[in-house]
């Protein structure tokens, strides 16, 4: 038994973690909204590309970019045309509507592909791996995954100190009248926001579906998974989404390998809570804006 | 043409009116100050100018075009700024990117981060600052310049003095001053009567959501604003 190799398997794991999280972060972050739709929107990207390989015979990657540049759309109209309707004085409502929009994105997803388990086909690269020592070794998936997490974080979190928009983001953050009076429209923010949230979810969601199997109710699994590392990184922190995804990622794998292949999940909610216990507040307790 | 005209506005919270067919014009250039105490509708006004809120009745006019159907964000190209009451500085931003944000309508002018650190010199040290961290004279003269990098036409100043020490309220009106001086037409709301009548072309006194008394600041006697301020 090699503990190197295993938490080192739960690190990269907590990259495609941090890839459902970061999305549903920004979206916290900028405008306060949870998003309960996040699982099945990555859910239902990973769909539109295997729709892509399989009807319209594009090869994976073409399928990819295009799939993410729909989300990217998806998600601006979805905000522009509902979500933005429901922010306001209550906080319940974006949480029913978007409960309700994740309810009918999966009934939509049973009718549209059936409830069969699909997956997504890289080719050699699912199994090719580094060998570092006879006892350890790095898939070159897994290790692709966490580095495209680690670059997409980085570009959201430049994205959001370095450019003029990212600054018109932090602003409505801060104060969405205030940023109003300073000529900020927060609706084409907000809904810009969303489609960049997409975007990342999007391709979480090809990832995982390449990962492993997926189907129209995987979604609300991996919205778990993302609440837990949003929460664990602190709320509405883009770089500790990837912290969050990391410690639950090693705590599902090392779970997993101590008490049995069921347990893993537990345990990654066993440390969840105890983190919630011992610092409610997350790693990093900060805004998206800091 | 005035610059800025309101023809019988009205506006309500609710069901509540807080303005009752207000009229009023700004002329270019000049500096128009409306006092009155608290609740009397003075904000209100300032906010449905600005565009946050939207009369139920009547018309607002800027520069001769009726604006009632602009949205806030779009008056602000248009060359109306604002300064919010209570500063409303973007507190997790820094100085710098707070004038930053000032600037995203994009009216071409003359007013930069260099011109702005020149009005306020205490800010250009703090460049690089949390505005979080600044203190309340501070975030005043940044809330200004934040809204000055706008360029724009009509300046509406809420409450600048509130809660400021006297000497920082001193600086704020001085400011006041060389903008006027500059041409800048300022629409400032105060409760502090004292300050703003010397720096005032014409004033506005508002009781309980209607005019009480409009005129130029030396013709006026203080017992008539003290009885259009208290209504007696």
């Amino acid at each position: 038994m090699n503990w190197v190799n295993i938490t080192l398997q739960g690190i990269l794991l907590g990259g495609l973690y941090a890839l459902f999280a970061v999305g549903l972060a920004l979206v916290f972050g900028v405008m306060r909204m949870v998003n309960l739709a996040h699982g099945d929107l990555g859910i239902l990207a990973a769909f539109i590309a295997l729709a892509l390989v399989q009807s319209a015979h594009f090869g994976l990657l073409w399928a990819s970019l295009l799939t993410i540049a729909l989300m990217f759309g998806i998600g601006y109209v979805l905000q522009r045309g509902l979500l933005n309707f429901t922010l306001g004085t209550d906080d319940t409502r974006p949480i029913v509507v978007t409960f309700g929009l994740s309810i009918i994105i999966q009934n939509g997803l049973l009718l549209g592909f059936t409830a069969d388990s699909r997956g997504l086909d890289a080719g050699a690269v699912e199994t090719a791996s580094i060998h570092i020592s006879n006892q350890l070794a790095i898939g070159w998936y897994p290790l692709l995954v966490f580095i495209a997490a680690v670059a997409i974080i980085t570009a959201v979190q430049l994205f959001l100190n370095r450019t003029k928009l990212g600054r018109a983001f932090r602003a409505t953050s801060d104060d969405r009248e205030a940023a109003e009076l300073m000529g900020i429209d927060n609706r084409h923010i907000y809904a810009l926001a969303m489609a960049v949230a997409l975007v990342t979810v999007a391709i979480g969601g090809i990832a995982l579906a390449i990962r492993t199997t997926f189907d129209p109710t995987t979604g609300p699994f991996n919205l778990l998974f993302a609440f837990e590392a949003v929460i664990m990184g602190g709320m509405g922190s883009i770089w500790g989404t990837l912290m969050g995804g990391i410690v639950l990622g090693v705590a599902q794998v090392l779970g997993a390998q101590v008490f049995g292949a069921g347990w893993g999940i537990l345990c990654g909610h066993a440390v969840f809570l105890l983190v919630l216990a011992l610092r409610p507040s997350g790693f990093f307790a900060r805004t998206v804006t800091t | 043409m005035s610059l800025l005209e309101l023809q019988d506005v009205s506006v309500f919270y609710g069901d509540f009116q807080a303005l009752f067919s207000i009229s009023l014009t700004v002329e270019e250039g000049q500096t128009f100050a409306v006092i009155g105490a608290n609740g009397a509708g003075k904000s209100t006004m300032l906010k449905t100018v600005a565009g946050v809120l939207r009369p139920r009745s009547g018309r607002v006019l800027f520069e001769g075009e009726p604006v009632d159907q602009v949205s806030a964000h779009k008056r602000v190209s248009m060359g109306i700024s604002m300064v919010p009451e209570g500063r409303r500085v973007f507190p997790s931003l820094t100085v710098e990117e707070n004038l930053h944000i000032g600037a995203y309508g994009g009216r071409k002018g003359d007013w930069n981060l260099e011109s702005v650190y020149e009005l306020f010199p205490l800010l250009e040290p703090l460049s690089k600052r949390q505005s979080a961290s600044l203190s309340g004279g501070e975030q005043q003269a940044l809330a200004i310049g934040r809204a000055l990098m706008s360029n724009p036409h009509l300046v509406l100043l809420d409450e600048v003095s509130l809660g400021l020490a006297p000497v920082v309220i001193k600086r704020i009106y001085e400011a006041m001053v060389e903008l006027a001086v500059r041409g800048t037409t300022i629409l400032v709301v105060e409760q502090d009567v004292q300050h703003v009548l010397t720096v005032a072309d014409r004033v506005a006194c508002f009781l309980e959501g209607r005019i009480s008394l409009l005129g130029r600041p030396g013709e006026l006697s203080s017992d008539d604003i003290s009885a259009a301020y208290f209504g007696m």
